[in-house]
């Protein structure tokens, strides 16, 4: 079995995969990171979605071995400095979640957004999170949560907070 | 201190954001072995032999069952709802033993190590199958001679189910104005996002079952009936919980087996459906083929309606599978005033995936069918689709009212939900922009839907459920703690699952209480910690057991009274209980704060005789009546008369939903309300093909809108509260899915109504509505299979 050294949420994890494993499970089963959870077979929910070198990535769609050597982020990596990062309190703000499944992936993909375009329009926003299903909110915070952050982390002392 | 109309944000949303959630699939205590299952490929067939040696002999296998393995142990799933004294219910194994009826239907599992090692596993049984005639049309199974879903029965028929109030013959006779439409109500797939899921772990003489569920009292109670396993020998947790939807109301067969696997193996076994199997195993909703006829006066007044259903129950009845499209008969009159109305209900067994509860259960269904109805009967007359309904709806100083389907109304205002309405979504400037579209012949015309609906809710008041011959009660359960540093546990029995109990909950009892609202933790979705309950279904959750919360904190005031009175050496009648202090009235400064009292009461040092050293109190909400949600909800959509796509260009829901406690959750809750029913009327269908395979396993086949597939919602409320409960709440959980559906089709077809298109078949898909304009009569009037009008982007028309 391949030997793999990936960087959950800033902690170095060695191990031993069968080269099928699906990054998704090697993170839930494997690197406790259960705050990742799947919602699909067939990579059209984007619940699972987190961050490799800082792009977007739906963790059901790469092989944990193709993660060797790289980062990941988590939704669990973000405001490990103790403020949590804009995007969450903005999710919180706006009520942009209900049963908060697809609620990790939503923020992972929302803060690649963001990376991407700093001040998505409405349009933008809803076409940027296309991949991403939330079966509650009928999406209309979700796009107000994404405004939100994104005016925050445009503003130069906000920025200063976000942990990683 | 006013907690309730307040906009808290929610307490659950800590852990949620933060990914410290505790999914069922999250939790895996030392030994847990995975489950597999493995599922008929097959609509009908008989099993004629089940080879599983080569799986056995798997390294990481631990075990591998077959149904006949698991004969002698697995009794039948329950239906609680047996709506008719001859109604056929056929016994339902967990597991398949000798045929199965439907695609997905479980035929063998593997327990193994882990996950892959389990499915790897599933790939070496091999199951003999003898394929027999599927059954996917209704229409045909209740012919005669066609070939049945349970031979023994001698039918495809599992009940008829009617109801008549007044004199149809005499609204129909002369009446001016008849019509028929038949309406299919296509079967639709709950799809929530956390997958199922279910770890049972044995716990000394007993059992711990987690379980991706919305009602864990109920399931704890059928898991006992279903396996003879005392009941006080299960516990059953709902732990976080991902959306359900009607869904994760049920007892399914993975969560008994995961049961039977545990106490067989003495280990923790856990199995997690992937989508794919979900898609075919969950159960369906909706489905049902309405023929409707209606008698109206010229003037536009309805005289009569007479319904006839089909209802698809798939190939078993479920929990509450043939109670479903019965909720609909007292929902088809709408909030209208008729003469006579008479409901018959036909439930239908096919070999597709059986139907139970999905988001509003069986009254979408009526509305739908009495709201394009009315925009049929102004169409007919030349009237105003809003004038027809004022024509006939029941005024705000009738109520309450007696309908002619048997419920009374306690209270609605349509007037004013109307007018709200009207002035948001700017009627008159979109009326005369759709005219102008005609004049111009524009391509791309303007079509306004209207829905005015109610709905009946907050389930139930228990001797309603008894007269429909349901299983169980209503009633709902809450118990409030208070510790002895004056915090307040409350316990409820209402199962969340993203409603934001944990919130609401503490509101309420922070305002009856007068304390702070940081200082209440809510309880709930384990039965060892909330020993009652009836669970969360049926948009019961506020008016039922909030109003049992309600009535638990009286509990406590009573009691602390009591004892206060003791304290401030006063009678108890000149007690005042005000922002968690008790003041003599008319004594300034005598006075004792209820967590002064609570002190008092965990010392019992000084206790009046008689009086226990606890102010916690529990109490139970049976209601009298159901809650009666009402709106008015406009849709513009622009439908591209060349491409038949649809866009929706605003839409305006005013809802009543009586006293609101949290403005913010009821706002997410019509929001999201609005996107399962307008993706009804757009996106989604469960398609079966000929053979009865599922084709729409996946969330690439079964479309469920995305952000980019949505509009942007406004959303407005009155205020006209409930008399049947003290906090005049109403439920609001499945509104704005009741009221969308009917919304949305209705502005398709009114944007096409220049053309001749009286119909588009539910989804209104491009090809659909294309195919309507262009006089397809499948598409025009949905054909007899739920799919053959043309399924999702299939381009021979979905056959």
């Amino acid at each position: 079995m391949p030997r793999i050294t990936v960087e959950v949420d800033g902690a170095v994890h060695q191990d031993d995969v069968e080269p099928r494993v699906l990054l998704v499970h090697h993170l839930r089963d494997r690197a406790g990171r259960t705050g990742t959870p799947v919602g699909c077979d067939t990579s059209n929910c984007g619940a699972c979605t987190v961050l490799m070198d800082g792009l977007s990535v739906k963790s059901c769609s790469v092989l944990a071995v193709q993660a060797d050597g790289r980062e990941i982020t988590t939704v669990e990596g973000l405001g490990l400095g103790g403020a949590p990062h804009p995007m969450q309190r903005a999710f919180h703000e706006e009520h942009a979640l209900q049963c908060g499944y697809c609620t990790p992936g939503m923020i992972m993909a929302a803060i690649d957004l963001l990376r991407e375009n700093p001040d998505p329009s409405e349009t933008e926003i809803r076409a940027g999170l296309e991949g991403n299903l939330c079966r509650c909110t009928g999406y209309q915070n979700i796009v107000r949560a994404v405004r939100r952050a994104a005016a925050e982390m445009r503003d130069p002392a906000a920025a200063r907070e976000v942990a990683p | 201190m006013t907690e309730i109309g307040t906009a808290r944000r929610r307490s659950e949303d800590a852990r949620l954001v933060t990914g410290r959630t505790r999914w069922t699939d999250n939790i895996a205590p030392a030994g847990t072995l995975y489950a597999a299952f493995l599922r008929s490929p097959y609509a009908h067939a008989r099993i004629t032999g089940v080879d599983a040696e080569a799986a056995r002999r798997r390294p990481n296998v631990v075990a591998v069952l077959t149904g006949a393995d698991l004969a002698g142990e697995q009794g039948a799933l329950p239906c609680a709802w047996t709506v008719t004294e001859d109604m056929r219910n056929p016994a339902h194994p967990p597991m398949a033993v000798e045929e199965v009826r439907y695609a997905g239907e479980p035929v063998a599992c593997v327990v193994a190590r882990d996950r892959y090692a389990a499915y790897d596993a599933l790939e070496d049984i091999d199951v003999d199958y003898e394929p027999l005639p599927a059954v996917v049309d209704m229409e045909r199974a209740v012919q005669d001679g066609a070939a049945l879903v349970h031979a023994d029965l001698g039918t495809n028929e599992s009940y008829r189910w009617v109801f008549e109030n007044g004199d149809l013959d005499a609204a129909f006779r002369d009446a001016p104005v008849v019509l028929e439409r038949r309406y299919v109500q296509q079967r639709l797939i709950p799809t929530a996002m956390e997958p199922r899921a279910v770890l049972c772990e044995p716990d000394g003489d007993g059992f711990t079952l987690y379980s991706a569920t919305q009602i864990p009292h109920i399931l704890r109670l059928m898991l006992a009936t279903v396996t003879g396993i005392g009941e006080h020998r299960i516990r059953v947790v709902a732990p976080d919980v991902g959306g359900g939807f009607g869904s994760k109301l049920q007892v399914y067969g993975e969560e008994v087996l995961c049961l039977l696997l545990a106490r067989r193996l003495g280990r923790p076994v856990k199995w997690t459906e992937t989508r794919s199997e979900g898609n075919m195993a969950v159960h369906h909703g909706r489905d049902q083929i309405q023929r409707l006829r209606l008698a109206a006066d010229g003037d536009g007044r309805v005289r009569g309606l007479k319904v006839d259903l089909l209802a698809d129950m798939g190939a078993y009845l479920m929990l509450v599978t043939p109670g479903i499209p019965l909720l609909g008969a007292f929902m088809f009159n709408g909030i209208y005033k008729m003469d006579a109305y008479s409901f018959a209900c036909t439930g239908v067994f096919t070999t597709k995936t059986p139907t139970d509860a999905y988001r509003g259960a069986g009254r979408p269904e009526a509305t739908f069918g009495i709201e394009r109805l009315m925009d049929e009967l102004a169409a007919e007359l030349g009237l105003d689709p809003i004038e027809v309904r004022r024509r006939n709806w029941i005024g705000h100083g009738e109520f309450p009212y007696d309908t002619i389907a048997g419920l009374t109304y306690d209270s609605g205002d349509y007037e004013a939900a109307t007018d709200k309405a009207l002035a948001l979504f700017e009627y008159d400037k979109l009326r005369a922009e759709q005219a102008d579209r005609r004049e111009r012949r524009d391509p791309v015309q303007l079509g306004i839907g209207v829905s005015t609906f109610t709905e009946m809710c907050g389930l139930a008041p228990s001797r309603v459920l008894g007269s429909l011959s349901y299983g169980a009660g209503g009633w709902e359960h809450a118990a409030v703690r208070v510790l002895p540093s004056g915090k307040v546990e409350v316990v409820t029995g209402s199962s969340a699952h993203g409603q934001g109990h944990e919130t609401a909950w503490a509101q309420i009892t922070a305002d009856r209480l007068g304390v702070p609202f940081e200082d209440v933790k809510v309880l709930h979705g384990d039965t060892a910690v909330s020993p009652k309950g009836m669970d969360t279904y049926g948009s019961r959750s506020l008016a039922v057991g909030g109003v049992a919360l309600y009535r638990a904190c009286d509990k406590v005031i009573d009691k602390a009274r009591v004892l206060a009175a003791h304290l401030l050496e006063a009678a108890e009648g000149d007690l005042e209980f005000t922002a968690g202090r008790f003041a003599v009235r008319g004594v300034r400064d005598a006075g004792v704060t209820l967590q002064e009292v609570t002190s008092a009461a965990f010392a019992a040092h000084d206790l009046p005789d008689g009086v226990e050293p606890t102010l916690d109190s529990d109490a139970t909400f049976d209601p009298d009546n159901f809650s009666f949600p009402h709106g008015t909800h406009l849709c513009a959509a622009e439908v591209d008369t060349e491409t038949g796509m649809v866009r929706l260009r605003s839409y305006v829901a005013v809802d009543d939903i009586g006293k609101v406690v949290n403005p913010l959750i009821v706002e997410g809750q019509v929001h999201g309300g609005l996107a399962q029913g307008i993706a009804q009327a757009l996106y989604e269908e469960a398609v079966y093909d000929a053979d009865g395979n599922l084709t729409t396993t996946t969330m690439a086949d079964y479309l469920v809108p995305s952000a980019a597939d949505l509009p942007a919602f406004t959303t407005d409320r009155t205020e006209t509260p409930a008399t049947s409960n003290p906090l005049g709440v109403k439920g609001v959980g499945e509104a704005g899915t009741i009221a969308s559906t009917p919304a949305v089709v209705n502005a398709v077809v009114d944007a096409l109504r220049p053309f001749g298109v009286t119909d588009v078949p539910m989804p209104c898909t491009p090809e659909r509505v294309w195919r309507a304009l262009r006089g397809d009569q499948g598409a025009g009037h949905a054909s007899a299979e739920p799919g053959a009008a043309g399924g999702l982007g299939s381009a021979g028309g979905g056959r």
